[in-house]
């Protein structure tokens, strides 16, 4: 399998603070990996890094190469940029209605991401716009409605057309369901499967919601305060998980528990850039010591393996904080 | 798996919140001249029924007509027809002046923290609005009081809302709505915008209040998975009529109206996922609209 997508030491920085430091992120042809962390947590600014879309005074460095493209897209100019966005790499973003154009109709901009990347000719562009409308279930009259005419669920769907219209290798969904009841959500997260697999292409899907991505990916990134903290197979880090914030996070959303009382991770995420120095996570971690004053180097392999100086045992889900 | 055992409420307890065949219609615009102005049928007969003591449950999605039935509950808006009793009072036509005992006995914590706290006031301010609206001394003894039983630090009374973190902000809010001491707690969405380690201190939070100080909570969410944990009774909404209503575990564990099936299924849980659950899933048997 060959990787589509890989990062390498990507940071982020706005002056002097570092926002996001040190991903390393591969997506092979067809795999879908997500991407989890609370607000604050830098897995939005890593996807915006990738398609070159950072704000004017943040910075990206690192390595972000993208297979197909013979540049590096970090620091790339915009003229290159706009010819690998929207044709190799497409996003789809939580908030439909500001993704979408409101003066003009959904068959006209779907057929437009066509037409700006040559890819089709004007005739081929309308009817391919009116298929992808069918694939993501939406009636034929669609083409000529305007976003405003359409509920949040429909103008996510025809993000999603849009997105998918070229083929791209690898889509980015930036937490694409936050905004929709879970009846519409179950469809749109389908949609989006179905679209990728039938394209073989690689999915980077941005969330917070662990039950999201445990159903949508194989494979899992936990980001805490701009940093990779644990990696690996969907399975593996949601049943068995090492570091200590992956273990939180899993009792924290835990609703099944039978107990009145959930089980809470103490303290508040920190806003970006306050984050301690060494172990991001130690100020909220029960079993952190004096050690986790250095930075936890990564163990294990880049695919699977986390950065914990007191990891959880294997296999085991005891000595979680109950606070 | 075994469930929380509910609280038991036989016919002898008091009714908290009765609420019969609740009708709102709001007109909207005119669109021609010719015809009457079309009008949004927001609650086509609600009732349902809240002991007092009872954490009660209200589930829907956007638009099936939670938000307006919360704002009759607390006479914020006017119903069409029907009636709302909170604690054997008739507040369905009653003029604000006599809507007194109702502002302090019944309070409301919303969605969004930061839209519901002023930006200009002090934390402390805040808390002590609906005692100095109600005309009661607002001793800075019982801010404190308050400010320690949502877990801030006293000296959190003396900043702004800014300064404060979505889950701090929200504790904020709890605290400003137990400032009257009230008896029923309505909270409309109160974790929906926080992260998920927070979620679980708010939820502990709201639930340890509930059992001290002997509220009866009316909780609103779009979260079926949220109001399990937190309610008893649970009512299901879905276009302006409640579909079902039940004990949590029985709606969740076998829901009997095709509404509430499909609700139900489309929500992801880890577990489902984990042991090989799909996208496709998440679809019952109907698509949804």
């Amino acid at each position: 399998m060959n990787d589509v997508l890989t990062v390498r030491g990507l940071s982020v920085t706005v002056r002097e603070t570092a926002l996001v430091s040190d991903v390393d992120l591969t997506v092979g042809a067809g795999e879908r990996v997500g991407l989890i962390g609370e607000s604050g947590s830098g897995k939005s600014l890593t996807a915006l890094s990738i398609l070159g879309l950072l704000p004017e005074d943040v910075r990206a460095g690192g390595s972000v190469r993208l297979d197909g493209v013979d540049h590096e897209l970090v620091g790339a100019d915009e003229r290159r940029m706009s010819r690998v966005r929207g044709r190799d790499i497409a996003m789809v973003f939580q908030e439909p209605m500001t993704a979408l154009n409101p003066t003009m109709r959904i068959g006209d901009q779907i057929a437009e991401t066509m037409l700006v990347h040559k890819t089709l000719s004007k005739p081929a562009a309308r009817t391919a716009a009116a298929d992808l409308l069918e694939r993501v279930q939406l009636p034929a009259e669609t083409l000529r409605a305007y976003p405003h005419q359409l509920s949040g669920g429909q103008r996510q769907r025809v993000v999603l057309a849009l997105a998918l219209a070229n083929d791209p290798a690898l889509l980015i969904c930036d937490e694409p369901t936050t905004a929709l009841d879970v009846t519409v959500q179950a469809l749109v997260l389908d949609l989006i499967v179905r679209g990728v697999v039938d394209r073989s292409s690689a999915l980077l899907f941005i969330t917070h919601d662990l039950a999201v991505v445990a159903t949508v990916c194989e494979r899992v990134l936990v980001m805490y305060g701009g940093r990779v903290v644990e990696a690996g197979p969907v399975n593996e880090v949601f049943t068995r998980p090492r570091h200590r914030y992956t273990e939180g996070l899993l009792a924290a959303s835990d609703l099944e528990t039978t107990s009145r009382r959930l089980t809470t991770i103490p303290g508040n995420v920190p806003p970006a850039g306050r984050f301690p120095s060494g172990c991001v996570f130690r100020t909220r971690c029960a079993h952190a010591t004096a050690l986790c004053e250095e930075t936890p180097a990564w163990s294990g392999s880049e695919a699977e393996g986390f950065a914990c100086h007191h990891p959880a045992a294997q296999g085991s889900l005891e000595g979680v904080a109950d606070a | 798996m075994p469930e929380h055992i509910p609280t038991v409420h036989d016919a002898e307890t008091p009714t908290a919140i009765r609420v019969v065949d609740l009708v709102r219609d709001y007109p909207r615009p005119r669109t021609s001249l010719l015809q009457p102005a079309p009008v949004v049928h927001a609650l086509r007969g609600v009732s349902l029924e809240v002991k007092q003591g009872e954490r009660f449950g209200i589930v829907g999605e956007s638009g099936c007509g939670k938000s307006t039935l919360l704002r009759l509950i607390a006479a914020l808006d006017r119903a069409t027809s029907g009636h709302v009793i909170v604690e054997d009072t008739d507040i369905t036509r009653l003029p604000e002046r006599r809507l007194r005992s109702l502002r302090e006995n019944l309070q409301l914590v919303f969605q969004d923290p930061m839209s519901s706290l002023d930006p200009r006031m002090r934390v402390r301010d805040i808390i002590a609005e609906p005692l100095v609206v109600q005309g009661h001394p607002a001793s800075g003894e019982r801010v404190r009081e308050l400010l320690e039983a949502v877990g801030l630090s006293a000296d959190a009374g003396d900043r702004y809302p800014h300064q404060f973190s979505g889950g701090q902000r929200q504790r904020i809010s709890i605290a400003r709505a137990l400032a009257p001491r009230p008896r029923i707690l309505i909270a409309d969405e109160p974790v929906s915008a926080l992260d998920v380690s927070v979620r679980a201190q708010v939820l502990n939070l709201i639930s340890d209040l509930v059992d001290e100080l002997n509220l009866t909570l009316v909780f609103v969410s779009h979260d079926l998975s949220v109001v399990k944990h937190v309610c008893d009774r649970v009512a299901v909404m879905n276009a302006g009529q409640i579909v079902e209503t039940g004990y949590t575990g029985d709606v969740y564990a076998a829901p009997q109206h095709p509404y509430t099936q499909r609700l139900v299924s489309a929500i992801p849980t880890l577990q489902r996922a984990l042991s090989g659950a799909t996208t496709a899933d998440l679809l019952a048997k109907g698509e949804p609209a």
